[in-house]
């Protein structure tokens, strides 16, 4: 383990805007995308009135 | 509709796609969970800060994969764009568009990162410099591979006119790869290479090759979850003719 406490992590050696909003983003990112194609997903399958999940 | 253009790729093909797609999406999600979540314990928690530029390095976790993914995906993307004009293969067109988007995000997130990276490592946000720029116009060439179908609204010349694109674009591929050396750049060398020793610590290195690791399974896995979406509105909207809507529903209960 590199940090000796939390706050020490979050500041990333003085870089935790940097990295955080690398990470954060990343994962909004990430996140963002299979929201996306999940509600894609059911509207398709609506669509049709069909029993596809 | 010509002999021609009923070929067996037409309409059997998405039709063992959709419930394939459907039972491999899991897997690849959670694959990538188990691996994204290892990568950022060791590169978060257990990599050691760098000599030279401190903790903002860590910023290299999420950066190369990110990068390695935008280069990669545009490759795979082309490859079926190519098949598809090869062989006529609807499929592949299937898979080239459900591939863009994913691309165009990793290829955002590339750039932002490395923005993020560069701003306390270089002093600035951006510089227009050869690796910048060519991955600058990497994600304007997969937006163009994504407007030009959503353009088009026959879905047969949508096809083949983003494929003939995102062909002709696969050039910059090389160049975003190699411009670190054929070039001046501020950007540094690459991490990783066949030919020499890694310059990174060992627990840095294992951190980015898994997460990398990871966005591929990521990739994979919401790469196929949109194909399935796009067979759908796909044979949805070419359901006129009745054919292929029925067992592709069939195929996904």
């Amino acid at each position: 383990m590199q940090w000796n406490s939390l706050s020490e992590f979050l500041a990333m050696g003085g870089y935790g805007f940097y990295v955080w909003v690398s990470f954060g983003a990343t994962a909004l990112c990430l996140i963002g995308e299979v929201v996306l194609v999940r509600r894609r997903h059911a509207a398709v399958a609506d669509g049709d009135g069909g029993g596809v999940s | 509709m010509s002999v021609t253009d009923i070929n067996w790729f037409k309409y059997s093909s998405p039709q063992a796609l959709y419930p394939l797609a459907g039972k491999l999406t899991p897997w690849f999600s959670a694959l990538a969970v188990i691996l994204m979540g290892a990568g950022l314990y060791i590169g978060l928690l257990l990599a050691p800060t760098d000599f030279q530029q401190g903790d903002s390095y860590r910023i290299i976790f999420v950066h190369v994969p990110a990068a390695w993914m935008s280069m990669f995906l545009y490759v795979v993307m082309a490859l079926w764009a190519a098949i598809g004009l090869g062989l006529k293969a609807r499929p592949s067109y299937m898979m080239a568009q459900a591939i863009a988007p994913t691309g165009a995000m990793f290829t955002f997130l590339a750039l932002l990162t490395g923005s993020l990276w560069g701003k306390p490592t270089w002093g600035t946000w951006w510089v227009w410099d050869a690796r910048l720029t060519s991955e600058l116009i990497l994600f304007f060439l997969y937006l163009g591979v994504m407007l030009l179908r959503t353009s088009i609204d026959d879905a047969r010349r949508a096809d083949r006119a983003s494929a003939v694109f995102a062909l002709v674009g696969v050039v910059n591929v090389p160049i975003i790869y190699f411009s670190v050396q054929w070039w001046n750049t501020l950007h540094q060398g690459a991490s990783v290479s066949a030919t020499a020793a890694p310059k990174m610590a060992a627990m840095m290195l294992l951190a980015m090759l898994i997460m990398s690791l990871g966005f591929w399974m990521y990739s994979i896995a919401v790469i196929l979850a949109r194909l399935r979406c796009v067979i759908r509105e796909r044979e949805e909207r070419s359901s006129v003719a009745g054919q292929v809507e029925r067992p592709v529903a069939v195929g996904g209960v």
